[in-house]
């Protein structure tokens, strides 16, 4: 039987052109890019290439662009460096945030070495503007905001123009992890006010390993993990070349193809909604699916019953992935914590679908099929 | 025939084993789930293929899977270990030592340390690159929490007596860290008989993957903890979160298998080519292995050639050879070898070196043809060089005075 996949927020499948892009860097173009020989050098290239090109698809340039192990990586480098190289004595995120965020600015507040402030959420998932203003504004010390561009697990997107305004305007530094939305939209970072974007090539069909980090030209920070003069002195450790070359290789695919597959796999989310809405009673949405959301997430709720509250455990029966939260939380008990922070209703269950190119109507109209069996 | 270049920097990095390559394949595609997705098949067929390799690892150095964190490669595992035993261990103490010739990965990661507040001991080496157990015993204070040495050097190859510097780390109660790099997987190495707390390694270097490593840390006489250095999803048993690269660690655990099964038999063929090399090389004229050839990686031989250029050495043949002059890191750079230098090397000797790393995909043929160029260029050099002909002349050259410009 066939598996069908609507867990793409939580990593996706490589596309077999990464793959294609990538076979010479696991074969015989294996130099390590420090090496001088020819070996090293064609190494050396295919970085820098990759660098070149994922820097014009944002629109930044190369010298802005950093690769890593991943969005985690990314994330806790530059939230680190906000705090003890650019001067942060407060930290505004928010309760929703990935844990990769969360858990870096409750350390760095534990250990003492900033303030943290969490901006209000409202009842629809998104940043209350307003709040955040109020403790930008309250704060006398210089602050680093970090907030997410969209939220993996209910899929709302921040107005990352108009935060970035607010931040300017109070002289703020701002992170924000756009690993749900690199390679799913388009940026233009030579005109958005940024310091610091992060992402991760598992998201968007390329390989896991593999992240980016982007440091706005403006700013100058010290590396996060020492030794070795890799990525500008800014991140040691040999580079992970197949991984980069396919980072690259999996923006440059989205990029092309990012109108047919945004819109199709907008698509897919609404008529899933509608579904939903026609054959499930008291079927719920979080977040704002509708509004500002990413067209990949759909989060569900479902009212509680004792069949429903084996959701999980029954789509799996059914061959069907799809997750209750993100996936680095999936296997803890203690429920989501962005749920938590958007709905508080003990009556539902929430299921988050999270679809790709890959997925089909007719998936769709599967796992409604075998949902209303489980409700 | 024979295809050229002839790739002789196996401790730049390694090429990879194409059986390793198989094992990932289908980790790519079809079996693309993150591990921590707890609730369905592709998350747990990923969770499966990971904890088959950690099994993998931890049977080619003697730990329990458990024992096994997964990372982005050795670098950052110098810098988990190094970093994270500092800010675990800060009520016992703030003091590490470590050695001038260690990694830079190490040395940065310890400098690091020295700008937060924290004290540094660098022991220098003996000549041969080993360094002096009576001076390691001899730096270890109250507030020592770490003693940091590598298991073999990357420019040299030189092994360092691992279990005696564990035997005077646990005696004083002192935590042991070695950057395996370049140990594991090339030859022997079993945490409990060498008394290892904990131990940095990478895929690369080992006919594995770029862009994965593990660290061992030890469960068990004593329970070793490390702070966090990536915080997020608590991936790792807390240790290091972030999305496991599956077929990248499917890959090292492949890796460290085929180690494991080949490693008498690899060394063995190794050893005796690159015994041949150097053998023949030394047949030149002043012609020096640097380091101890003793205690030795098996697949390593570092030579200085008097009176020539190492870069010019290296021009006269890199089309055909690619070896490095030192470690691929700062390889860039032209300074001599900082590690050379502390075994004693003048400027004139560290600047005219080669290192040979030979690996698993080395040939006799491509050894006979190495020995034939390197010495055809070193001859070559010499005889355009004025150095050289001064020195056949009987002039010593250390007692000339030089015009400064």
């Amino acid at each position: 039987m066939n598996r069908i996949y609507f867990d793409n927020a939580a990593t996706t499948s490589l596309d077999p052109q990464v793959l294609e892009a990538m076979m010479p860097y696991l074969t015989e173009k294996f130099g390590n890019p420090s090496s001088i020989y020819s070996y090293g050098r064609e190494s050396r290239l295919a970085v820098e290439n990759a660098r070149k090109s994922v820097a014009k698809i944002l629109n930044a340039h190369p010298a802005e662009i950093f690769f890593t192990s991943g969005g985690t990586e990314s994330s806790n480098t530059v939230i680190t460096a906000a705090v003890r190289d650019l001067g942060c004595t407060h930290i505004i995120s928010s309760p929703i945030e990935h844990h990769a965020t969360l858990h870096t600015v409750e350390f760095l507040k534990n250990k003492g070495e900033a303030e943290l402030s969490y901006v209000k959420v409202l009842p629809n998932g998104h940043i209350d503007m307003e709040d955040l203003e109020q403790l930008l504004a309250s704060h006398e010390g210089k602050t680093l905001v970090s907030l997410m561009h969209a939220n993996n697990e209910i899929g709302n997107m921040l107005d990352i123009h108009a935060v970035g305004k607010l931040c300017k305007l109070y002289g703020a530094i701002f992170h924000s992890d756009t690993v749900q939305t690199v390679g799913h939209f388009p940026f233009d970072l030579r005109n958005t006010p940024v310091h610091f974007i992060t992402g991760a090539g598992h998201k968007f069909h390329g390989p896991k390993g593999v992240g980016l980090l982007y440091i706005n030209e403006n700013v100058r920070i010290t590396p996060y993990i020492h030794g070795g003069s890799q990525e500008r002195n800014m991140r040691a450790g040999t580079e992970n070349l197949y991984g980069i070359v396919g980072f690259a290789k999996a923006l440059e695919i989205a990029t092309a193809a990012f109108e047919k597959e945004s819109a199709y796999i907008g698509t897919l989310k609404l008529y899933m909604m509608d579904e939903l809405k026609k054959n499930i009673k008291g079927v719920a949405f979080n977040g704002d699916p509708l509004g500002r959301s990413l067209y990949t997430v759909l989060s569900v709720s479902f009212p509680k019953t004792e069949k429903s509250e084996m959701i999980l455990f029954n789509l799996d029966i059914s061959n069907i992935c799809a997750s209750g939260g993100s996936a680095c939380t999936s296997g803890a008990d203690q429920g989501s914590h962005v749920i938590r922070a958007v709905n508080n209703n003990p009556n539902q269950v929430t299921v988050r679908f999270s679809f790709s190119k890959y997925n089909t109507k007719d998936e769709v109209d599967t796992v409604v099929e075998k949902l209303k069996e489980m409700i | 025939m024979l295809k050229l270049p002839i790739y002789l920097d196996n401790n730049a990095t390694t090429p990879m084993d194409p059986r390793v390559l198989e094992a990932m394949l289908p980790y790519f595609t079809e079996k693309f789930g993150n591990a921590a997705s707890r609730n369905h098949p592709f998350g747990w067929e990923g969770e499966e293929a990971v904890d088959y390799a950690r099994e993998q690892v931890a049977k080619l150095i003697g730990a329990d899977p458990k024992e096994i964190i997964f990372t982005s490669g050795a670098t950052e595992g110098d810098n988990l270990a190094i970093k994270g035993v500092y800010e675990m261990y800060a009520s016992k103490g703030n003091h590490i030592i470590t050695a001038v010739t260690e990694h830079k990965a190490v040395l940065d990661a310890c400098k690091h340390i020295e700008k937060l507040g924290g004290e540094v001991t660098y022991l220098e080496v003996k000549p041969d690159g080993l360094i002096d157990l009576a001076q390691l015993e001899a730096a270890i204070k109250p507030t020592t929490v770490l003693i940091a040495i590598m298991y073999a050097n990357n420019e040299v190859g030189v092994i360092q007596p691992v279990k005696e510097i564990s035997a005077i780390a646990k005696k004083h109660g002192v935590l042991f860290f070695t950057d395996g790099t370049q140990a594991v997987g090339k030859i022997p190495v079993n945490v409990n008989k060498d008394g290892i707390d904990l131990m940095a390694f990478s895929g690369h270097k080992m006919y594995g993957p770029k862009g994965v490593g593990a660290i061992y840390v030890r469960r068990k006489n004593p329970r070793v903890k490390v702070t966090a250095q990536m915080d997020g999803g608590g991936h790792e048993r807390g240790m290091r979160s972030g999305t496991l690269n599956v077929p990248g660690i499917v890959g090292l655990g492949k890796a460290c298998e085929l180690c494991m099964l080949e490693m008498e038999a690899d060394t063995k063929r190794i050893s005796a080519m690159r015994d041949k090399l150097e053998n023949a090389l030394l047949k030149l004229e002043e012609a020096y292995v640097n380091g101890s050839k003793e205690h030795r990686l098996p697949h390593v031989s570092n030579i200085s050639f008097k009176y020539v250029e190492g870069e010019g050495l290296m021009m006269g043949f890199n089309k055909n050879i690619a070896v490095s002059s030192g470690s691929a890191c700062t390889s860039a750079s032209l300074e001599p070898s900082y590690v050379l230098k502390a075994l004693g090397l003048g400027d004139d000797l560290a600047h005219s070196s080669l290192r040979f790393g030979l690996g698993r995909f080395t040939t006799e043929e491509q050894i006979d043809y190495t020995i034939e160029q390197v010495s055809k260029t070193v001859l070559k050099l010499r005889e355009m060089s004025p150095l050289w002909e001064m020195y056949k002349e009987g002039i010593d050259l250390n007692t000339i005075e030089w015009a400064h410009h």
